[in-house]
């Protein structure tokens, strides 16, 4: 079946595997999302999705196969795509789905230690127990990987760190200075998000969708309406579409100064970071002006934008854009000028192009490995095309090469805002640029490129507009792993260095 | 280091206005004197806060760590945000505390010594705000510890987060 930008190959059970190996292999993708839907009301079955991206042709390519209701169970496509395991780890533990010869079956969000074995979720069948309330069953321990041998010590982090940020547990093995081994354990900010957006009203949903991830709330809402437009066939007027494209790029570089900023303060360094600090606070404050939300919220709709540019607005956008621009090159100019600090981030964190790619690694931090992947470039008929945009890229993975990555695109999206801004006045669609629609029944991939990577929803709705199921993938799902590889025998101080040049979302991963 | 220096004489002191779109609003000057006052009366010369992230979506800690910023400067009132429970004066919460949190949460207001305030951030940690209804949240802070104060918003602006907490020690 075909659809705008969508193949669906539906396959045989006992082809699955080989299906999507053979995507995987002819689309050279990782997998991009990998998830299940309990059809067992209306077929007995659950329906499983593993979607690839086809960069050259601009569309995403979609397997998709029936498993028995009643005893769910197939083999694991981790053992051939690593890609493939944090997905299959999270089916099983919110349908209960069972993956014969999975590499590793330990559960995800759902804490062993906070919700009891064998209540899964995202089945329809479902029923929560009331909130602060202990669920009933058996309750276990996670099993943490050890590493053992003369002289090893074990370093465990978190769930609440030092600083202002989200929770996550991080356990080092390490001999002498090296990292041996890093264990992250994530989930601490699982909120049933998916399962919360079923049910619910999709007009209604998009203010959910901007309290998934504050830094991305704009990349949410946006990667939302784009799957249900186009669901219900809402055609998003030119100058929407324009105004949409800056504030994704302002998203972009607000958090692009904050990391610069941040990567800064991890070795010391305290200027660049009060500089980019103000950057970050002029950008915000922007966004403020502009649409009445210092994180964009509330501007999204699924038909167009709720707040447009006036002839004011792009003066000051201009202006401000052209400010941050200057600080940030000149904290550029700082930065690489200062040999301490060049010897902290040169050749720190590597991530192997290899090793990226067999993990999965997207968007920001695969660039930084040398692939030259953004979804800004690969969907044809995009308005990023039209300004002749190319997607940044460093090749040695290290954390020099992630910083360097965000001062080529914080650079570009001025460029790029700067060109929009330029569209906008031929683009004279009435403000409020929002067009009318009908809720309508289907399924369909939305998706942006987020400031992190790429940022996928995929949705079913009902006929009457309600949402039946909305399977979410942030880029850090799989980034995670890459910082788990990145600070191999690399010292446990250069730890918080290497985390911020990733700088991963909790809430985005955990959902 | 001699641009450094350039770029600081240049820039100056940066709470005061000095572009389009960075200008602190006028209530912060004065509202920052009354809470160096308040902390100076209350707590001897200055207020340390613990923040802790029960799963929120980060939009409040943004919001929080700009308050920090060399444009609101909030430690120049006496109020800083500490590595340690041990050392908090206040435990200051957002998210809407996932069951995964509970048990963390707890554990670092016990880690605090006495007299000890809870102060909530954000809607999400009020009642669980937009994940109230969720299978996974408890419903807010109030349903783990006992809170002093509300600091209302999704998120919180930093201003408003300078009044909040003005208005708390005025309490």
């Amino acid at each position: 079946m075909e659809r705008k930008n969508e193949i669906y190959y539906e396959v045989e059970p006992g082809r699955f595997t080989e299906e999507c190996i053979g995507l995987h292999k002819r689309l050279e993708s990782p997998v991009m999302a990998y998830f299940a839907e309990d059809l067992r009301k209306e077929s007995g079955k659950f329906r499983i999705y593993c979607v690839f991206l086809d960069r050259k042709a601009g569309r995403w390519e979609v397997a998709s196969t029936n498993i028995p209701g009643n005893d769910p169970k197939m083999p694991s496509l981790a053992q051939e795509m690593y890609s493939a395991s944090l997905f299959e780890r999270e089916m099983a533990e919110m349908f209960g789905i069972c993956f014969e010869g999975s590499p590793d079956s330990r559960r995800l969000a759902l804490h062993d230690e906070a919700w009891p074995e064998g209540l899964y979720p995202l089945r329809k069948d479902f029923a929560p127990p009331a909130p602060a309330q202990k669920a009933p069953g058996e309750r276990s321990e996670y099993r943490f990987k050890k590493v053992e041998g003369e002289g090893i010590f074990e370093v465990p982090v978190g769930p609440v760190h030092a600083g202002i940020i989200g929770p996550g547990h991080f356990r080092f093995s390490a001999a002498g200075e090296p990292i041996i081994n890093l264990e992250t354990r994530l989930g601490f900010t699982h909120r049933g998000v998916e399962k919360m957006l079923e049910g619910m009203d999709a007009r209604e949903a998009v203010s959910l969708t901007e309290k998934i991830a504050g830094d991305s709330a704009f990349a949410y809402s946006s990667a939302f309406c784009a799957a249900i437009g186009k669901i219900c066939g809402a055609r998003v007027p030119g100058r929407a579409k324009v105004v949409r494209a800056i504030f994704l790029e302002l998203e972009r570089m607000y958090n692009h100064a904050n990391d610069i900023g941040g990567i800064a303060t991890d070795v010391g360094f305290s200027f660049p970071n009060a500089l980019a600090s103000v950057v970050k606070e002029g950008l915000l404050a922007l966004n403020g002006k502009l649409t009445g939300s210092r994180y964009l919220k509330g501007v999204n709709r699924i038909g167009g934008v709720a707040a447009d540019i006036p002839e004011e607005g792009r003066v000051l956008l201009l202006e401000s854009i052209g400010l941050a621009q200057k600080d940030i090159s000149e904290i550029r100019e700082i930065l690489h000028s200062s040999i301490s600090f060049m010897d902290r981030v040169d050749n720190t964190g590597i991530l192997k192009k290899k090793t990226a790619a067999d993990l999965g690694i997207t968007g920001l931090a695969a660039r930084a490995s040398g692939m030259r992947s953004d979804l800004r470039a690969v969907f044809d008929g995009d308005i990023y095309n039209a300004c002749g945009f190319r997607p940044a890229m460093e090749e040695d993975g290290d954390v020099l090469a992630r910083l360097d990555v965000r001062f080529s695109e914080f650079d570009a999206s001025c460029a790029l805002i700067r060109k929009f801004a330029a569209m906008l006045g031929s683009l004279s669609e009435p403000p409020g640029t929002e067009t009318e629609w009908e809720p309508k029944e289907g399924f369909s991939i939305g998706c942006v490129e987020a400031w992190r990577g790429p940022l996928l929803f995929w949705i079913r709705t009902r006929r009457d507009g309600r949402i039946e199921r909305c399977k979410i993938v942030d880029p850090s799902f799989r980034n995670w792993q890459g910082l788990c590889f990145a600070v191999l025998g690399n010292i446990i101080p250069d730890f918080p260095l290497c985390n911020k040049s990733f700088d991963l979302s909790y809430p985005g991963n955990d959902l | 280091m001699k641009r450094i220096l350039k770029i600081k004489l240049k820039k100056g002191i940066l709470a005061k206005p000095i572009s389009p779109g960075r200008e602190l609003h006028p209530g912060v000057e004065a509202m920052g004197a009354e809470l160096r006052e308040k902390i100076k009366e209350r707590f001897g010369r200055s207020f340390h806060i613990r923040e802790v992230d029960t799963g929120s979506c980060g939009a409040c800690e943004s919001e929080i760590i700009s308050a920090t910023n060399p444009i609101y400067d909030i430690q120049r009132f006496g109020i800083d945000f500490v590595a340690s429970p041990r050392h908090a004066d206040a435990l200051l919460v957002t998210g809407p505390v996932s069951r995964n949190m509970a048990v963390a949460l707890r554990k670092t207001y016990e880690a605090m010594p006495e007299p000890k305030f809870v102060i909530t951030l954000g809607d999400c940690a009020k009642d669980g705000g937009a994940f109230k209804d969720s299978y996974y949240t408890a419903g807010g802070v109030k349903e783990i510890l006992p809170v002093d104060y509300h600091i209302p918003g999704c998120p919180p602006s930093p201003e408003t987060i300078i009044k909040a907490l003005l208005a708390f020690l005025s309490k």
